[in-house]
């Protein structure tokens, strides 16, 4: 004992300065790097909102309801814009959700052997890895092509019915609203699914056995327990898809037409935000550019809402599991 | 329990009928679920036959060392000449430069918040930032870049684009090297220290090294998702016709030869954007098969 005691006397416990300051360091380097993770989003709006400043200055709030967007004359107002957003986007929703929640409950359920079902989610989520670019070369040749005989045939059947028919007033074309919302649903469909699924795998499973064990049948226990048990969760996976479907740019720029006339129909040809930054950023200066920011900052602050919602919705859900 | 309330149970069936109305709706509702799972597979499925088809007519080396071609009509002998090396080249170059930009930003946050700041407020609240980040759309950061860099250097570069994809994919850095890190035991780290190693020591000795397959793991997918995104691109890099090495110039990027070249009405040069897409996809398939088996292995 003598003996260890005398060894560990000769050692100093005490640190170098070197490396007393070389641990310093480190600390704050990886400090300043968590934090700069944080700052970037700040740094993006005061970014984007510094060169949007001469177009707010000038249009002010005006910009979000006038509906000319006109570089000659050099006045811009976005609402055909803001409007084919929220169209194209809520168009997805209608037909991406039913499908998606179909899919997370088959995926999650034990209908399929594991064996099958393993590869099917891994499908799934690889629907959400192919680039956006990809859907629209495929909807420019495939996809456009193929609604043509449908699109036509809703324009005669329901053109004429009173209130409905304005969403069909207008013959279709090979681009459009509609090909736009469409091709938004194919590619949401895997954010929504993969969610609602994490969503209703986490339910409990005593809660599955207890409706069982009252003599619910499957249905009857996903439509009175399990869905209602996972129910903010689904609606933040398609609040997520909601801000995806907004900001989404290449698809719907290659398939919507990039019309700035304003027009209720879903066969008309349109533009979103998105679009309009896509088509017009490359060749843009003076007070375009500015107003461009200034569309930009408009879908920055949507998605960003959309996204803060459906983040504080899914934490809650992780928080529970 | 008197043996009563058995003789009284006896005399009911526990099997339901198979028309009653519970069995029916079961199986209706079977059925309409199984029906959105073949829906959501066809566009998949289309997807990939179409890319496939259009996308191997033409591919071969000489797609990657070669310039685009100008317009051919169908029947000219040099229809299936050119490529997109130019392209191929300044998507590697924007991907790297966001690569250099975003892999140690990335895994130096992730050792603060999975090694210094673990459950901490501080820490929820970077991940939060984060995971809105993740959302913010694209063409935003390609907003952000032209802002940034393209009007300050008053020029279209690689640079720009690699600025614009890498705060793109910083966010899938952050987020699987956070949960690479925080999953590597704790002995390892007791162990270190108890050796009187220093706190860096340990996270770079010991702690980064345990956690590299999952990180490698983020940095493919963010890479893969990196090279297929045209929004932040198409006005950051633009586009350029012939060969280009300098990171401050106009760039060609695959994603913007897809999107260019898809709206022309060449037919050469549509063929040139399957192949292209086909390039894109088979990377993402690549990176997400190469992750999964990572993590398989892992476990």
């Amino acid at each position: 004992m003598a003996l260890a005691t005398d060894n560990t006397q000769g050692m100093s416990w005490h640190r170098t300065a070197t490396s007393r300051f070389l641990d310093k360091g480190f600390f704050w380097l990886t400090a300043a790097f968590g934090i700069g993770v944080g700052i970037i989003l700040l740094a993006i709006a005061f970014q984007v909102g510094r060169d949007a400043i001469p177009s707010i200055q000038k249009f002010g709030l005006g910009f979000l309801t006038a509906t000319r967007w006109n570089p000659v004359e050099d006045i811009y107002g976005a609402w055909t814009q803001i409007y084919g957003t929220l169209v194209t986007s809520f168009m997805a929703l209608l037909l991406a959700v039913p499908v998606g929640v179909g899919v997370a409950i088959v995926l999650s359920e034990d209908f399929l052997p594991p064996r099958l079902q393993k590869p099917l989610v891994f499908m799934v989520e690889l629907l959400a890895a192919i680039p956006s670019v990809v859907y629209g070369l495929w909807g420019i040749f495939v996809l456009a092509p193929l609604l043509q005989g449908p699109a036509m045939w809703f324009y005669k059947t329901f053109a004429g019915v009173p209130v409905l028919g304005s969403l069909f007033s207008t013959p279709p074309t090979g681009r459009g609203v509609y090909i736009a919302g469409i091709i938004l649903a194919i590619m949401i469909l895997p954010i929504i699914s993969a969610i609602s699924r994490d969503a209703l795998v986490a339910v409990p499973l005593e809660l599955r056995q207890a409706a069982y064990g009252l003599g619910a049948s499957r249905w009857e226990t996903l439509f009175r327990v399990i869905i209602p048990a996972a129910f903010s969760g689904i609606v933040g996976g398609v609040m997520l898809a909601l801000g995806r479907a907004m900001g989404e740019t290449m698809a719907v720029t290659m398939l919507i037409g990039n019309s700035s006339n304003p027009s209720p129909s879903l066969f008309a040809q349109g533009s979103t935000i998105s679009s309009l930054l896509a088509n017009q950023f490359a060749e843009a200066d003076g007070l375009q550019v500015s107003s461009l920011m200034y569309a930009a900052l408009v879908l920055f602050g949507l998605t960003l809402l959309v996204n803060i919602l459906a983040e504080l919705l899914v934490s809650r859900v992780k928080l529970k599991m | 329990m008197t043996s009563q309330d058995f003789s009284l149970s006896s005399g009911r069936s526990l099997k339901r009928s198979q028309m009653s109305f519970k069995t029916l709706f079961s199986n209706v509702m079977t059925g309409i679920a199984f029906a959105c799972a073949i829906i959501a597979l066809i566009p998949l499925v289309a997807l990939l036959y179409y890319l496939l088809i259009n996308g191997f007519a033409r591919l071969g080396p000489q797609l990657f060392t070669q310039l685009p071609p100008p317009p051919y009509q169908p029947t000219s002998p040099q229809f299936n000449t050119g490529g997109f090396g130019n392209a191929f080249i300044g998507t590697l170059m924007t991907v790297g430069i966001a690569s250099a930009i975003s892999i140690p930003f990335g895994v130096f946050a992730s050792i603060f918040l999975s090694e210094f700041a673990r459950d901490t407020k501080l820490a929820d609240s970077i991940n939060f930032f984060t995971n809105v980040l993740s959302g913010v759309p694209s063409i935003v950061m390609g907003v952000f870049a032209y802002g940034a860099i393209v009007l300050t250097t008053k020029s279209y570069s690689a640079m720009a684009a690699g600025v614009a994809l890498a705060v793109l994919m910083l966010p899938t850095i952050v987020r699987t090297a956070t949960e690479a890190l925080e999953s590597v035991p704790k002995e390892l780290r007791q162990a270190a220290f108890g050796l009187g190693a220093t706190n860096y020591q340990t996270i770079l000795g010991v702690v980064l090294p345990a956690a590299i397959p999952g990180i490698i793991t983020g940095v493919m997918l963010g890479v893969a998702r990196a090279a297929g995104e045209t929004a932040p691109v198409i006005f950051t890099a633009l586009f350029n016709n012939f060969w280009n090495l300098d990171p401050w110039k106009p760039t060609a990027t695959l994603s913007a030869l897809v999107f260019n070249f898809a709206g022309t009405p060449y037919k050469n040069w549509q063929q040139l954007a399957w192949s292209a897409a086909l390039v894109l996809v088979a990377l993402v398939l690549i990176a997400n098969i190469l992750s999964r088996w990572i993590t398989q292995r892992k476990r």
